[in-house]
């Protein structure tokens, strides 16, 4: 220790000697600082900063197709051109443009998950500001997402939610299918706890709204933990194909399996090596 | 068409292209040459060895490899398993090709045609005992114990017929559901009873009748085990929420629903499939089985696909706590479409 102190005090004139005075302090004081200042704000204590950056970020971003108040704008047919984000809450945002799906690269039948386009900060700020519009679900956190200690008895349950409720468009390991139009039921294979749960509480596109009063915030963190589990299981029959079941299956051994015995057969006839003389 | 081929003088055909014969025989180089041949010798051999590694190495596996184990992914085991007996499989029969092809036997063999029918003498023989029979046993000489044991034999068709039929339910002339008036709409899977407050705008609840939860005063379910499937069969429903001024509901179905909260039935009417697959912004729900398409929002029409009849709708209404419940059971038949529906419907129209 006394060496070490000796040390300091020897190079104490060093060239470099101010620069790591100044360095240590910087990081002192921006520990302290983040030890202490107010923790970021979460989804009930945002400033009204938060809300105005928001409201500049949708002007910019969002307006042109929801409105610069967000009413929605209708087309001249009566159609939906952007709906009204008035009460769809911070939740709907969080997943919507958490997933990258607004804002939209073109009017298309689906808009589909893809990249963010804003970062988690931005968007944090276009769901304050849009929670401000009016009453709607809040960004789900802490136990509701918990799904990680989910019992076998809970996953179990939230299986038979899943297959109830979910598996007609999402299949029964949620692979995702295909609705009419060039519509789809994405697959769930890498959306985070949070967005699934949004996704139920608020029904993006056409998908129905589960909400927390008929699949209670408990059914919901089983369902989420019931996908994880199935998503997480090795494969004990090899290639799952998508869990498509068993048609599928028996298709692709009907002609890639047997297809492939044929083409062997002809080809063990075809071929065999002769010569002319002895 | 005429006759094109001649005849000569002594009535045998001539062709009209003189027959090639055979093509020469031409060897293998296993036949020529032996270094060749004993290679493929030791090629086979190797196989069949390796083939029988393998089927030790699968009994190994089997007992060695911890089945919560993974490779690549995959269960160790079953990949252990599956590429062992497989490759064992594979061995042996590539080693038999070889050696068939290579190794065995190689010259041509001609066999001619020739009829298939037994030798006269045989035929004579057999038909000789069967008519020895016949007059022996006096079948024909007694119709009385022939005919009985004729109706005998049919006889025994009856208790087939019998046990057959009581497979199932025939598909008419049963109660319709286990709906009734003032029963609740619960949550499937958790039994939940639902307020009007509780289901909003794009909602589905995938909802059952609350008789399947109910449980008597010892605590056991009301209905239970084979009676409770056939119940859930037919009386599973859905139940969704639309903006009222979105909904045309058809005349004397004004008030079936509450707040835009309509329930419909979730047996297809086209070959019975579960439908639950909607579309909260269409208001379409699809059949997945082949793609039949009910608006919701119009009674249940069929827009799409095979199914000829709209889904049946159950009024709604709420009860004294505020639950939504039904208001009566189906008025329409829950079930796929069959001949004798439109008679059934109206049986089930007059007894209501």
């Amino acid at each position: 220790m006394r060496s070490s102190v000796r040390n300091l005090s020897t190079r104490r004139r060093h060239p470099l000697a101010g620069l790591v005075v100044l360095l240590v302090g910087l990081v002192v004081a921006g520990g302290l600082y983040s030890a202490f200042a107010p923790r970021a704000a979460t989804a009930e204590e945002v400033s009204s900063r938060d809300v105005e950056a928001g409201r500049q970020l949708f002007l910019i971003g969002c307006a042109s197709c929801h409105g610069k108040n967000a009413e929605g704008i209708t087309t001249q047919n009566g159609g939906n051109y952007g709906p009204s984000l008035i009460g769809v809450g911070a939740a709907a945002v969080d997943f919507q443009v958490g997933t990258g799906r607004m804002p939209m690269a073109q009017s298309a039948p689906q808009a589909p998950r893809k990249t963010p386009v804003y970062d988690a900060e931005e968007t944090r700020q276009l769901a304050a500001y849009v929670a401000t519009l009016g009453p709607g679900p809040v960004i789900p956190e802490g136990d509701k997402l918990n799904y990680k200690d989910a019992t076998a008895a809970e996953i179990s349950e939230g299986g038979e939610f899943f297959r109830t409720n979910c598996t007609a468009c999402h299949n029964s390991v949620g692979a995702g299918g295909a609705l009419p139009n060039g519509r789809y039921a994405p697959s769930l294979e890498g959306v985070s706890a949070r967005h699934i749960y949004e996704a139920m509480q608020t029904g993006p596109q056409q998908m129905p709204v589960f909400s927390d009063d008929v699949i209670t915030p408990e059914d919901k963190r089983a369902v989420i933990a019931y996908i994880k589990a199935v998503q997480d299981q090795p494969n004990y029959g090899g290639l799952g194909g998508g869990g498509l079941g068993p048609v599928v299956d028996g298709m692709i051994v009907w002609i890639a399996g047997i297809g492939g015995l044929v083409a062997f057969a002809i080809w063990i006839a075809a071929h065999g090596a002769r010569v002319k003389k002895r | 068409m005429s006759n094109e081929i001649e005849h000569n003088a002594a009535g045998a055909v001539t062709e009209p292209i003189a027959d090639p014969g055979l093509p020469e025989h031409q060897y293998r180089p296993t036949d020529v040459d032996p270094a060749q041949e004993r290679r493929t010798e030791r090629q086979i051999s190797f196989m069949f060895g390796l083939a029988s590694l393998l089927a030790v190495a699968f009994c190994v596996a089997y007992f060695a490899i911890d089945d919560n184990q993974t490779f690549l992914g995959w269960s160790a085991l079953n990949f252990a398993l599956g590429a062992s007996l497989g490759g064992a499989l594979l061995l042996i029969g590539v080693a038999t090709v070889q050696w068939a092809k290579k190794l065995m036997g190689d010259h041509e063999i001609i066999e001619m045609r020739h009829p298939a029918a037994s030798s006269e003498e045989d035929r004579y023989a057999v038909m000789k005992d069967i008519n020895a029979g016949i007059e022996e046993s006096g079948f024909g000489r007694r119709p009385l114990i022939r005919n009985s044991l004729l109706g005998a034999m049919g006889a025994l068709a009856l208790p087939a017929v019998v046990m057959l039929r009581d497979l199932g339910p025939l598909p008419y002339g049963h109660a319709n559901t286990v709906w009734a008036k003032g029963m609740r709409v619960v949550n499937d899977v958790s039994g939940l009873p639902i307020k009007p407050a509780d289901v909003e705008v794009g909602q589905l609840v995938n909802a059952e009748p609350a008789i399947l939860f109910d449980v008597d005063e010892e605590g056991e379910k009301v209905l239970h085990g084979a009676d409770a499937l056939a119940a859930k069969a037919k009386a599973a429903v859905i139940m969704v929420r639309m903006r009222p001024e979105d909904i045309t509901p058809s005349k004397g179905r004004e008030n079936w629903g509450v707040d835009g909260i309509l329930c419909f039935s979730k047996i297809c009417t086209h070959v019975g499939c579960p439908i639950s697959l909607w579309e909260q912004q269409t208001h379409h729900l699809l059949c997945p089985c082949h793609q039949s398409t009910f608006d919701l929002a119009d009674n249940g029409k069929v827009i799409f696909g095979p199914a000829h009849r709209p889904l049946p709708q159950l009024p709604l209404g709420v009860d004294s706590e505020g639950y939504l419940i039904a208001m009566s059971d189906f008025p329409e038949i829950v079930a796929p479409s069959y001949p004798e529906l439109a008679r059934d419907q109206k049986k089930l129209g007059d007894s209501a």
